[in-house]
This record gives structure tokens, C-alpha cells and sequence, in this order.
């Protein structure tokens, strides 16, 4: 007998918020990247979860799938920030007002 | 840390009929889980949040192993930790960003309570949707029973029939990323076309054809006065000669 999937749901519930949080508050472009990458992580893990709970082997599918396009993500995303930082040094999510409107 | 493992196992073991090899492996990941989190967000060296990063990601890993899906466990430390974070510190390093941030100063008023009220909100939200109406709802069996066969077995049937498709478009998206990088990290060639490189429009800008719409002012003085609608003319060209970039870098 396992953990109750509850504690799994629950972990990723807050694992989730520690993410969201941290990319609320933080200005470093580069950290703000890793809190989303937290934020993957904890869908991940529901979706592992869901994967057990429910005997479907979609969600660990879905997991793979998640894991490409996070590391698609954080190629592209940065290529963007080695672009932004050759042509302003220290620039923080601030500092990147240019089509404020 | 050794606290917060206790507690979860004693309110884990409380509320579950697990064996306590389970209950204290959940307890030890999560632990490891939530405090390599924290550290990612509390951290003012990218670096140490980096590596925090690496402490989650092992941590999922663990819980992955506990639900026994060893093979997602598996790329899970490969991709994440071995290719994602190595990637993340390489840009770090190679940008020179690894000096301590000032996590004091608070640029925008208000973000901080703002950021610390919504997310309580959503996560005890989401953790009273959960105790109300029970987490786990859907039809089971969608994709094929997990259950009886090797995970890597099912994993990989149902990759390559049932989701064939959603495959090969990752692929394509793994390509356009690849090419996405590169053309936005390459460095541009030095004898191009100057409009496009913002390192040296600004000087462009104020003398030539392609007046930016802060310097308008600047541009009417350069600009014979007897030129019909002068007014309107700078932010027209500005927009047609595509630098949207420079009236903020001229600007400030």
C-alpha cells in the first residue's frame, strides 16, 4: 500500500505556488526561468500521480511530452536572454519596458 | 529540514495505511522537494538557485521512483539535471551574471503583498477543491492499463501508436527550437543591413532618414523647416524603417 495520491496532489499544489510565487517577485530573468521550470515540475508530478490513481499510462506520455517542450522552452528562452544581455549588461525583467505601452 | 521531514511523516503516517518505507522516503522527497524550491526562490545568487533547482528536480525524481515510474525517473535526472540546469548555469557563466542580487529594493509598489495574496489565495483554493470534492475525477483507462507489463513496455507502445502524432510534432518542435536558438544567439554579421542592428541605429537615427518618435524634436531641428508635414512625418518613418527599439534607448 502507497501513499494516498492526496499527498502527491497536494506537494504539487504547493510546489506549484512556490513557482508562481517566485515568478511573481523575482526580476532576475534566469531565476524567474527556473521557477517556471518549478512549475512544470510540479504539473509533472500530478500528472505522474494521475498516471498511477487512474492505471492510464497517458499521463506518464503527457510527462515525456512536458519535458520536450520545457527544454524547447529553455533553449529558446535563453537564446532571447543571451540576446537581451549583448546589447544591455544587467538587465532585469525591469529593465525591459520597450513596448510598454 | 529534519523538522519538516518529521512532520510529514507523522501527518502522512496519520492519514494513509502505507507501509513506513513509504511514508519516510515521501517524507524525506518532499522535504527535499519543498526546501530545494524555497532555495530557488529565496536564493540571491543564480547560481545557488541553479542548484537548488537540482535539489527539486532529484527530489520529483524520488517521488517518481515511490509511484514506480522508474523510466520517467530516470530522464527526469538525465534531461532536467543533466542537460536543463547545465544549460542554465552555462548561460549564467557565460553571461557573468553571478554576483548577488539585492533582493530588498522592491521596484514595484505593492508586488510583493500583491504576489504573497494570490498565490495563498490559489493554493488554498486549490487545496480546499481538493478536500471537497475529492482530487482524483475522469474515466480511467483512456490510453491503456499501466497495470501488468514493465512501465518502459506501455510507455513506449503507447508513444509510438497512440500518440504518434503529438511525437513527431515535438520533434519538429525540438527543430524549430534548435533553429530558434541559434538565429537568436548568433551573433549578427558586422556589414548587414544597419536598421537592423540597434547597437548603431541610434546615431543613425538622429541624423538620417530614420527618425525615431522621441527624437522628433530633434529630428525637426536637423530636418529643412520648409518640409511639408514635418508633424506627422518622424513617427511614420520611424515605423516604416522597423526600429521600434531605439525611441526607448535614445530616450533614456
Amino acid at each position: 500500500m502507497t501513499i494516498n495520491a492526496d499527498w502527491y496532489l497536494a506537494l504539487g499544489v504547493v510546489l506549484f505556488s512556490i513557482g508562481a510565487f517566485g515568478v511573481l517577485i523575482r526580476r532576475n530573468v534566469l531565476v524567474m526561468f527556473m521557477c517556471v521550470e518549478l512549475m512544470l515540475n510540479a504539473a509533472n508530478l500530478t500528472f505522474v500521480t494521475f498516471a498511477r490513481v487512474l492505471h492510464d499510462i497517458g499521463g506518464q506520455v503527457l510527462v515525456f511530452f512536458v519535458l520536450v517542450v520545457a527544454a524547447a522552452e529553455v533553449v529558446v528562452g535563453l537564446g532571447i536572454v543571451v540576446a537581451i544581455f549583448r546589447r544591455r549588461a544587467n538587465a532585469t525583467a525591469d529593465d525591459l519596458h520597450t513596448m510598454k505601452g | 529540514m529534519i523538522g519538516l521531514i518529521g512532520v510529514l511523516a507523522a501527518v502522512a503516517s496519520a492519514t494513509t495505511h502505507a507501509s513506513w518505507v513509504d511514508v519516510g522516503t515521501f517524507s524525506v522527497a518532499a522535504a527535499v522537494v519543498l526546501a530545494g524550491a524555497i532555495g530557488v526562490v529565496v536564493a540571491r545568487n543564480p547560481v545557488h538557485s541553479a542548484l537548488m533547482l537540482v535539489m527539486t528536480l532529484f527530489g520529483v525524481a524520488l517521488l517518481f521512483v515511490l509511484q514506480q515510474d522508474s523510466f520517467l525517473a530516470a530522464v527526469q535526472v538525465i534531461v532536467y539535471a543533466g542537460a536543463i540546469v547545465v544549460l542554465f548555469l552555462f548561460v549564467i557563466m557565460f553571461l557573468g551574471v553571478d554576483r548577488e542580487e539585492n533582493l530588498g529594493v522592491e521596484p514595484l509598489r505593492g508586488q510583493r503583498p500583491l504576489a504573497i495574496g494570490l498565490v495563498a489565495l490559489g493554493t488554498t483554493g486549490l487545496l480546499l477543491l481538493g478536500q471537497v470534492s475529492g482530487w482524483t475525477t475522469g474515466a480511467p483507462h483512456v490510453a491503456g492499463s499501466d497495470t501488468g507489463q514493465p512501465n518502459v513496455n506501455l510507455l513506449g507502445k503507447s508513444l509510438y501508436t497512440t500518440y504518434l502524432f503529438p511525437f513527431e510534432a515535438t520533434a519538429a518542435l525540438l527543430i524549430i527550437a534548435v533553429v530558434g536558438a541559434v538565429a537568436l544567439a548568433r551573433r549578427p554579421p558586422p556589414s548587414t543591413n544597419p536598421v537592423d542592428d540597434e547597437d548603431t541605429a541610434g546615431p543613425i537615427d538622429a541624423t538620417g532618414e530614420t527618425v525615431a518618435a522621441d527624437a522628433a524634436a530633434a529630428a525637426e531641428v536637423a530636418s529643412p523647416p520648409g518640409e511639408g508635414g514635418s508633424p506627422l512625418r518622424p513617427p511614420h518613418a520611424s515605423g516604416v524603417a522597423g526600429s521600434p527599439g531605439s525611441p526607448e534607448e535614445t530616450g533614456s
